[in-house]
């Protein structure tokens, strides 16, 4: 088999890869909500910062 | 706590003006007690990063929740039907809350285990407005949970509606696997097509050509098996339905396609079209889901259930049962509060009643009702507790009867798109010049070429670029319309809209502000003196037109007032200082019925003489005059309304005289005025309206556009939501719907031109897997980019883009 077959395969691996995250991100359901994740990840600093009276 | 706010002298918690100042804690004012008492309760649970993330984050908080409004959601039956999942130990609840807007509700929400110790885990889902809660059943209860978020100003929607659907909503996410799979096949198919578009022959080893030939067959299955399956599937609905839809050709020139790809591929003549056909499919699934991306957070499906309570309560021997509204029969007595909704038609045995119609019946203000009076569902109680006798079950009292109308139950499908007719004649053309072609060639014996150009034929005349251009200037309108706060449930409704030649507007909430009136003197001049007094007496009184008049005369000293009586619904009279005041309707005032009752007219008498009237009005919308102007021009337009005529003249002088402008029409006949504007006229109506009164109309006009003052509040079933602050863009956005079609055609006309020429070569046999190759993504993107850019500058010449 030619040098480039094996290329081939090689590419189709990869790409296979990223056909699976996406399937995956789709199906854990992360392009339902595209706002909360977001504000979420900065108020954990707000919190922790936050001095308890 | 920045100084600005202060100075500004709004609400901390809400950001509402309040000029009084009155209440407040520490140096922080509050517009009122509801809103202070959620920052005492987010300040004692250490929570006021709340107002750190967003300067005033509440929502206003002035109308007080009764104390035990939730009292039905002890009821295991009820909670049972709400709940996701219980063991026992932990239970599951998703709930709706319409207030949420913001990074701090999102915080809060998610930290609400600070304040009910029993929630175990809070997560919220922004897009769709939802919060899921554990909550642990030793610790708490549901009933204290929907407490709590009560309490911090987020008071969950709960609804017969929810009740008996489905409560876990489930996004259809195949359409977006399936792009990612035809993205993936596509361009891997593109990548092993190389060889063939730019090596001459005899250059690669054959077997090599032969293997990524068999490796592009294997990828193209999965485009054909599983992405392509939506057109096969609707053009064959169609089809069973008589009926040539626009995904019939679409699918027909992929199989074509595809059968010929194979063909030439395993008879070694050929490449195939596997690459163009795989790239088509990808490009028109991203079409249809910019086109058909949902607001999720918007539901257009409301009917009468969304807006009733969930339980009342019944009273059994003396003692208040909290009952689930559809199991209350006739004769059972309920009890309504103040601020809610009468949920079945009713007879009113104790208390005073002020019954809010608007939303029902469109008369803008409160009916005064004396026990024995019927009251009907849908009304909102505005004074007080009432006892009621109920008379008819709800599911057959006279408002709800509304959705049993044939109107509510037929699913109308939109097949008359011109997209669709448009691909018909398509259709029709490219299989007739197919037939001849073929005709030609059998006629000369050429039987092998006459199959090559039937299929050359029907691939290359697939139409789907007027899919394309239609998906995308759809999704983009829709897209800049929602940017505008005018939300379409569907892309069709765009297409409709273009179409109207008639509009129907409501009146009371819809032209008109509810909480807006205007208050005008006419008569003898009035004192300090005699202002003070008028102010005093109508002081007494609760209808809502004495309020009006003492808000408009805005004294703060009150006389005192001896033997004074009102009349419910009539007047009011009493003596100060000597001085005998009359104050109230017409008949009431001059003792003889007037020839034309006018209720919104408040006349005062001193002693025997008459010495003014106070007239308050409904103030029209911002920009109700100008929007009018246009409007006129170009439609027909007519006003119906379940109000008093006391407009009439005043919408007429804006309207022009031919405008029909009608009154005192009942639910009822707002939809049989619809339909006779249809039937009758042939017109395509659009409907405006507000409330459930309007649900019929709004259903049986062409298109429905319910109107909101935020879009926290509620809307019947309709085509469409409007922002009521947008509402004097009206104009601007049926303008813009119609630009849709034009923009739509021109990209079609650009896409016949990009087939003829590749007809041109496909005739000639010249048609190079290379220029094939170029010319279908070349042509598609071209298409996106056109009617994108198309609609961007639409938008921008209506002056709908605000940057």
């Amino acid at each position: 088999m030619s040098v480039i077959i094996i290329m081939l395969i090689g590419s189709l691996i990869i790409a296979g890869g990223f056909l699976v995250a996406f399937l995956w991100s789709v199906k854990d359901g992360q392009y339902e909500d595209e706002y909360s994740p977001a504000h979420r990840m900065l108020f954990d600093d707000t919190i922790n910062n936050k001095p308890i009276k | 706590m920045s100084t600005e706010t202060l100075e500004k002298k709004v609400c901390y918690h809400c950001g509402e003006n309040c000029t009084s100042g009155k209440i407040h804690l520490q140096e922080k004012i509050f517009c009122c007690d509801g809103c202070k008492l959620v920052y005492e309760i987010l300040s004692e649970n250490n929570l006021c990063t709340y107002y750190d993330l967003n300067t005033n984050p509440g929502v206003v908080q002035k109308i007080k929740i009764r104390e035990d409004k939730f009292a039905f959601l002890d009821d295991e039956n009820i909670i049972r039907q709400l709940i996701q999942f219980t063991d026992g130990n932990q239970t599951h609840i998703t709930f709706y809350l319409p207030q949420m807007h913001c990074s701090s509700c999102l915080w809060l929400l998610e930290n609400i285990h600070r304040v009910n110790q029993g929630v175990v885990t809070s997560k919220v889902n922004f897009t769709k407005k939802e919060v899921f809660l554990v909550f642990d059943n030793a610790k708490t209860t549901f009933r204290k949970v929907v407490e709590t978020l009560t309490a911090i100003g987020y008071e969950p929607h709960i609804s017969l509606h929810e009740l008996n659907t489905n409560h876990v909503k489930k996004t259809d996410k195949t359409r977006l696997y399936k792009v990612g799979v035809a993205g993936f096949c596509f361009a891997n198919i593109m990548m092993m097509s190389f060889p063939e578009y730019l090596v001459a022959d005899g250059e690669v080893e054959a077997n090599i050509r032969q293997v990524l030939q068999y490796f592009i067959v294997a990828f193209s299955l999965p485009v054909i098996f599983f992405c392509a399956t939506e057109f096969f599937i609707i053009a064959w609905k169609g089809l069973k339905h008589k009926f040539l839809n626009i995904d019939a050709p679409i699918a027909l020139a992929i199989a074509i396609t595809f059968g010929r790809s194979l063909y030439e591929i395993f008879s070694h003549t050929g490449a195939g079209y596997l690459d163009s056909m795989s790239g088509i499919v990808f490009f028109m699934l991203v079409g249809r889901i910019l086109q058909d991306k949902t607001y999720q957070s918007i539901s257009f499906d409301r009917d009468y259930k969304s807006f009733f309570p969930i339980a009342v309560n019944v009273l059994k021997d003396n003692k208040a049962v909290p009952t689930q509204i559809d199991q209350i029969k006739s004769g059972d007595i309920i009890q309504v509060y103040n601020n809610e909704l009468i949920p079945v038609d009713c007879i009113l045995s104790k208390g005073k009643a002020e019954i809010d119609y608007s939303f029902v019946s469109g008369e803008s203000l409160p009916v005064i009702k004396e026990p024995g009076e019927i009251i009907y569902a849908g009304g909102k109680q505005m004074a007080g507790a009432l006892e009621l006798l109920v008379v008819k079950e709800v599911s057959q009292s006279y408002l709800t009867n509304l959705w049993n109308k044939d109107v509510f139950k037929t699913k109308e499908e939109n097949s008359n798109s011109f997209i669709h007719g448009l691909g018909k004649y398509f259709t029709f053309l490219v299989l007739g010049i197919a037939a001849v072609a073929a005709a030609y060639w059998y006629a000369h014996g050429e039987p092998k070429l006459m199959w090559n150009t039937i299929t050359t034929v029907l691939i290359v005349a697939c139409p789907c670029a007027l899919l394309l251009s239609s998906t995308f200037t759809n999704g983009n309108i829709l897209r800049i319309l929602s940017k505008n706060k005018m939300y379409l449930r569907h892309p069709d409704v765009i297409e409709n809209i273009s179409n109207i030649n008639q509009l129907v507007f409501d009146k009371t909430g819809t032209l008109t502000q509810q909480s807006n009136v205007k208050v005008t003197y006419t008569g003898k001049t009035l004192d300090e003196a005699e202002q003070i007094n008028i102010a005093s007496l109508l002081a007494q009184s609760s209808h809502p037109l004495s309020k009006a008049v003492v808000d408009f005369l805005n004294k703060n000293t009150i006389v005192s007032i001896e033997n004074f009586k009102e009349t419910a619904g009539k007047g009011i009279e009493g003596w100060i200082e000597d001085k005998y005041f009359k104050i109230g309707s017409y008949e009431f005032v001059y003792g003889t019925s007037n020839k034309k009752p006018n209720n919104s007219v408040v006349f005062v008498k001193v002693d025997n003489e008459v010495l003014g009237d106070f007239k308050i009005v409904n103030n029209y919308r911002f920009g109700f005059n100008q929007l009018m102007e246009v409007l006129k021009c170009k439609f027909t337009i007519s006003v119906i309304s379940g109000d008093n005529n006391a407009e009439q003249q005043k919408l007429h002088s804006i309207l022009g005289k031919e405008a029909e402008i009608l009154f005192h029409q009942k639910p009822d006949d707002k939809l049989n005025y619809i339909h006779h504007l249809q039937e009758a006229k042939h017109k395509n109506v659009m409907m405006i309206g507000d409330g459930l009164n309007d649900a019929g109309a709004l259903k049986q006009s062409n298109v429905g556009i319910a109107i909101t003052e935020n879009s926290n509040n509620f809307s019947p079933a309709c085509d469409g939501i409007l922002d009521a602050a947008q509402f004097s863009n009206l104009d601007r956005f049926i303008q813009f719907a119609k630009s849709g079609k034009r923009i739509i055609m021109t990209s079609f006309v650009l896409s016949v031109l990009y087939n003829v020429i590749g007809l041109y070569f496909a005739v000639q046999g010249t048609l190079s897997p290379l220029i094939a190759a170029i010319l279908m993504p070349c042509s598609s993107i071209s298409i996106i980019l056109i009617t994108y850019g198309m609609s961007e500058l639409s938008a921008w010449k209506i002056g709908l883009n605000k940057t």
